[in-house]
């Protein structure tokens, strides 16, 4: 057994916005399989436009459209390409610049070798059969390369307003020694907390530090599956992922030998009777469901006792 | 201007951080060593502010829980930057200028081997036009590298130099996780990875956390009797687009040193600068820029090559600098951090054993 738990995690989410004038000139020309640069206060065309001048700080107004050729200013060999990028394969990024710009921009060059590639080597854009008005509309590939049939120009009258990025991150959740034993813990159908050798205050979940004296919780502490509810939130709202038709109770559980609350769901009671003092318990899953998850504990529901009285937790609210 | 000091420095770089989230939970410790080399508690400590980034490790609020590790009761003055701890020195040197504070400690965490940095790092490009192609951070180093090899700016051989120099150094810092130097020759017979650049041209992918405490007039004498006075701190950046910078030079850090060096009385008698270039043609560019003596020690600790903890890598440079004062190898030093693609963001700190008031 390794001495911590680890687990997936993804953060994804798409990046949704707005582009203005500028950069809406620039997509809707990607769209329509042109290039469209503008001219900076120092003369030089610049393509993607910036949305302000570098120099004077003006809005740009003065666009251009350019050819869908160009020479390759720099390159580097991806060897290994990472999720999203142009090609699944190795492929070559490189600086294009187009003929008629005086900068170059980064972009994908489809060859299979780096051998394929060079600095001053020409290129020319391969437009996708479907377009939207994105970077992704686009690569670059030899300007000898077979040619493929060129796309209509134009797909639509409406200018491009907006983009969609998809970011999808995956990362390696590395928990804490501390939170693999509360999670250790959880399997085998016990809830620890780690107590403060400053203050004595029992954390859980467990945590490196005591947040109050910054010092390292050491003492493992076995809590009671029972608790108060110390404040509750009905949800009434529902929302992507929701597993539970609203309305229901998220609470906040002060489990009897904590000095922090834990959150939980509160279900078996109609949600206007929730109410804090609520004396609660942990209904558990099957054993034979239980994992290294605070999911073993499907809920907490009220164990018909009388309400705490406030002075119990209202240290702890 | 108050005379304020680099007075207290701990780190932590590790290749892989086993059981840790975000490495906030180096903290604690790093803190720890920061009161014993001080003499003081967390109640002497005016202002914090650390350097940090949810993307990193894909936790949100993640400099909420390096709260922890301070212990915030009774509340205390704090601030966070999404940028390196460099940036957060530089906040907190704000901080104690205005007189609201005498003292500050200032840091930074990020467990960087939790994704896949370089593509995570395509984040911070233009999300119009860059980001949707997921430009990795060792690819665009790439093209910046060809752009000078092709102008006859450098050759791989000094790219190699560079390097060697890098991990023979590293291989007398305790905490490198990259070292040994072997030769020019050998190093260019290694395989490309993003050709122009070799592995070894990349800064090693780094866990890490650093803690860097400053202190104004009296409360820093208390502590060293060479502190590392800050003489001049400046920083800048250059635009987002690639295409519009001249990418074979690092225009803002060109002007963050002539802007550092103008208060600290120029920057041709450092005697040791500590420039954080995460990849090996980037110190030429910033020697370049810098425009430091021929007899400059450049990164005797190795460098970022040996190691290069997101959010703490130019922290870390200026803490090594400082080390130089405290221990009397030298009496003028300076710690540089970028921050962006391509050197797109710079600070430099120069740091002095003669604050420019006593």
């Amino acid at each position: 057994m390794s001495r911590t738990l680890s687990a997936p995690v993804t953060v994804a989410f798409d990046y949704t916005r707005s582009v203005g004038p500028v950069l809406g000139r620039f997509l809707t020309g990607l769209r329509d399989a042109t290039f469209v640069g503008a001219r900076t206060s120092d003369g030089r065309v610049v393509v993607p436009p910036p949305e302000f001048d570098p120099v004077t700080h003006a809005a740009t107004t003065d666009f251009v459209d350019l050819p869908d050729t160009g020479t390759v200013t720099s390159w580097t060999w991806v060897s290994e390409p990472v999720a999203g990028q142009p090609f699944d394969r190795p492929f070559a990024f490189a600086l294009v610049t187009l003929d008629g710009a005086d900068a170059p921009f980064l972009h994908a060059v489809d060859v299979t070798s780096p051998e394929q590639i060079s600095t001053g080597m020409r290129v020319r854009a391969r437009w996708a059969a479907e377009r939207s008005g994105q970077m992704t509309d686009v690569v670059f590939e030899p300007a000898d390369a077979p040619d493929t049939d060129a796309p209509a120009r134009a797909t639509a009258d409406d200018p491009v307003t907006g983009i969609v990025t998809p970011v999808h991150l995956d990362y390696t959740y590395a928990a804490s020694p501390e939170e693999s034993a509360f999670f250790r813990g959880l399997a085998e159908g016990r809830i620890l907390g780690q107590r403060c050798p400053t203050c004595q205050k029992v954390y859980v979940p467990p945590r490196p530090a005591c947040p109050t004296d910054g010092v390292p919780t050491v003492e493992e502490v076995e809590l009671s599956d029972t608790g108060t509810v110390t404040t509750f939130c009905i949800v009434n709202v529902p929302f992507l992922g929701q597993k539970i038709a609203p309305p229901y109770v998220s609470a906040y559980i002060l489990l009897d030998g904590a000095d922090i609350a834990l959150q939980h769901l509160i279900l078996d009671i109609p949600v206007e009777e929730i109410r804090m003092g609520l004396r609660v318990k942990a209904v558990w899953k099957p054993r034979e469901e239980w994992g290294t998850t605070i999911e073993n504990i499907s809920h907490f529901a009220p164990t018909g006792d009388p309400d705490a009285a406030y002075e119990t937790y209202q240290h702890h609210l | 201007m108050r005379d304020v000091a680099v007075v207290g420095f701990a780190q932590r770089q590790l290749q892989d951080y086993d059981g840790s989230p975000q490495c906030a939970e180096m903290l604690v410790p790093l803190f720890a060593e920061c009161y014993e080399q001080t003499g003081w508690s967390k109640r002497d400590i005016g202002f914090w502010c650390s350097g940090s980034s949810d993307y990193l490790a894909g936790r949100s609020f993640s400099f909420v829980s390096a709260i922890d590790a301070i212990g915030v009761l009774p509340p205390v003055n704090e601030s966070h930057v999404e940028m390196d701890a460099a940036w957060a020195l530089y906040e907190a040197w704000l901080k104690i200028q205005t007189g609201e504070v005498d003292t500050a400690l200032v840091f930074g965490f990020g467990k960087a081997s939790a994704g896949v940095l370089r593509r995570t790092l395509a984040l911070q490009l233009d999300p119009y036009t860059m980001t949707p192609l997921w430009p990795d951070t060792v690819s665009i180093a790439a093209l910046q590298a060809r752009l000078g090899l092709d102008a006859g700016l450098w050759d791989e051989a000094a790219m190699a130099e560079v390097v060697n120099r890098s991990l023979t150094d590293a291989e007398k810092n305790e905490y490198a996780v990259r070292s040994g130097g072997s030769s020019v020759e050998e190093l260019l017979k290694r395989p490309m990875y993003a050709d122009p650049l070799r592995k070894h041209d990349a800064a090693p992918v780094t866990d890490g956390a650093a803690a860097i405490v400053l202190a104004a007039g009296d409360r820093a004498r208390e502590v060293r009797d060479r502190p590392a006075w800050i003489t001049g701190l400046a920083h800048m950046t250059d635009g987002l687009q690639l295409g519009t910078r001249d990418l074979t030079r690092s225009a803002s850090a060109g002007r963050a040193a002539a802007a550092a060096g103008a208060a600290a009385g120029g920057l041709g008698d450092v005697e040791v600068a500590e420039l954080h270039a995460p990849f090996s043609h980037q110190e030429l560019i910033l020697r370049a820029e810098l425009g430091l003596g021929a007899d400059t020690r450049i990164n005797p600790s190795g460098g970022a090559l040996g190691g290069n903890p997101m959010f703490t890598g130019g922290g870390i440079r200026i803490g090594e600098a400082a080390r130089r004062i405290w221990d009397g190898s030298a009496d003028k030093t300076l710690g540089h951090a970028t921050s962006g693609p391509a050197l797109q963001q710079n600070l430099v700190c120069v740091m002095s054993s003669e604050g420019a008031n006593n």
